[in-house]
């Protein structure tokens, strides 16, 4: 009884989205999902994030859904040579038992297609991910700059794992 | 003695054509700037363009004269590869300070259809104060795109609601005299185009 309470609890329990935010589920932990600001006429977006999987069991990212967009797509990236190809991921992307997935620009994103709104700055947005095992899991996303990318808050985690000491200003306007 | 012979000739074609590839790394390629990050380029890229700015003014390669340009060919319907080297040319521009005056930024899109002048005013500022949008006529673009050989095609499909521009995605480095002084590759990290521009500046720059 208080084991499924404790579980509950968890499942509700999401961190307030700040600079690397995670978000957390009984299956996933979240790292940061973040998107980029657009401009009026700017009618998609895309959603990074790192998605890790806590159980032993391979799940599979299958879909993806926001009141704020028309559809929402998975979508991956077939680089040839130089030539980058945008394309719909098809039949999802595994997130591995006891590992992880990240979504990371050139990489994999979750795009949104018809945006009902500019995604403004410092706001966020809410999603709902689908999993092939564990179903839905609610999370937000926050907005940052328009240009943001690995240099911005997305990664900070990853810029202390790997830069050496360079700093990279936050962009200023 | 027949076989001797034909091993031989065997032999002797694999080193011709050996060499011949060897050559082709040598020549063929344009050689790596690998401390910097830039591709040193071939002179015949880029040159003359006329196209119309993100304020519906004319724009020409002589409005760029006598200043670096970092030069970038994309799409505003393109959430994720474009912003990315957009923020990294203003992660430069930033880490630039006062020489980022002597640098215009500029965005010359490769779907004119959906970037008009006016799309691109509302896309532009949120990347950089300077940063130029160029547009133009279909025919216009696929001029500027030839001459600094871009690739990009309209990849459309039933399966999907819009359309979407497959392209090449490389930041050109212009110098003042209108020359292309470097190309860097998609995730070339801005503090390398840093390293590169100011070695131009400083009139340094290998080769």
């Amino acid at each position: 009884m208080l084991k499924s309470l404790f579980a509950a609890a968890l499942l509700v329990t999401t961190i307030l989205p700040a600079n690397g935010h995670e978000e957390k589920s009984e299956n996933f932990t979240i790292s940061h999902p973040w998107s980029r600001a657009t401009a009026p006429s700017q009618k998609v977006g895309a959603v990074f994030m790192e998605i890790k999987n806590i159980t032993g069991k391979e799940d599979r990212l299958i879909g993806a859904s926001s009141p704020d967009a028309e559809s929402t797509e998975i979508h991956g990236h077939i680089r040839e040579g130089d030539i980058m190809r945008m394309r719909r991921v098809e039949g999802g992307i595994a997130v591995p038992a006891n590992g992880s997935v990240k979504l990371v620009p050139g990489g994999f994103h979750i795009m949104l297609i018809g945006l009902n709104a500019p995604l403004l700055e410092e706001t966020t947005i809410p999603l709902t991910l689908t999993f092939e095992h564990a179903g839905s899991v609610e999370i937000e996303a926050v907005v940052e700059s328009a240009g943001a990318s690995r240099s911005g808050g997305a990664t900070k985690m990853e810029k202390m794992d790997h830069s050496k000491g360079h700093q990279m200003p936050g962009k200023s306007k | 003695m027949n076989r001797k012979l034909h091993i031989s000739v065997v032999a002797l074609v694999v080193v011709i054509f050996a060499f011949g590839a060897w050559l082709n790394l040598r020549h063929g390629k344009p050689p790596e700037n690998g401390a910097v990050g830039g591709m040193m380029v071939n002179a015949s890229i880029g040159g003359p363009f006329e196209l119309t700015d993100h304020t519906g003014a004319r724009f020409t390669d002589e409005d760029l004269a006598g200043d670096y340009a970092l030069i970038y060919f994309g799409y505003t319907f393109c959430p994720d590869v474009c912003p990315t080297e957009l923020g990294e040319i203003a992660v430069a521009l930033d880490q630039l300070d006062k020489d980022a005056d002597r640098v215009r930024p500029v965005m010359i899109t490769i779907d004119p259809e959906r970037d008009t002048a006016e799309v691109l005013s509302e896309y532009v500022p949120l990347f950089h104060e300077r940063l130029v949008g160029l547009t133009g006529t279909a025919e216009e673009v696929r001029e500027v795109a030839t001459s600094y050989r871009v690739f990009y095609r309209r990849f459309e499909d039933p399966n999907y609601t819009y359309y979407l521009m497959d392209h090449t995605s490389f930041v050109y480095l212009l110098a003042p005299s209108g020359e292309i002084a470097a190309m860097f590759r998609y995730g070339t990290p801005p503090e390398d185009m840093v390293t590169t521009i100011r070695q131009h500046m400083r009139g340094n720059a290998r080769g």
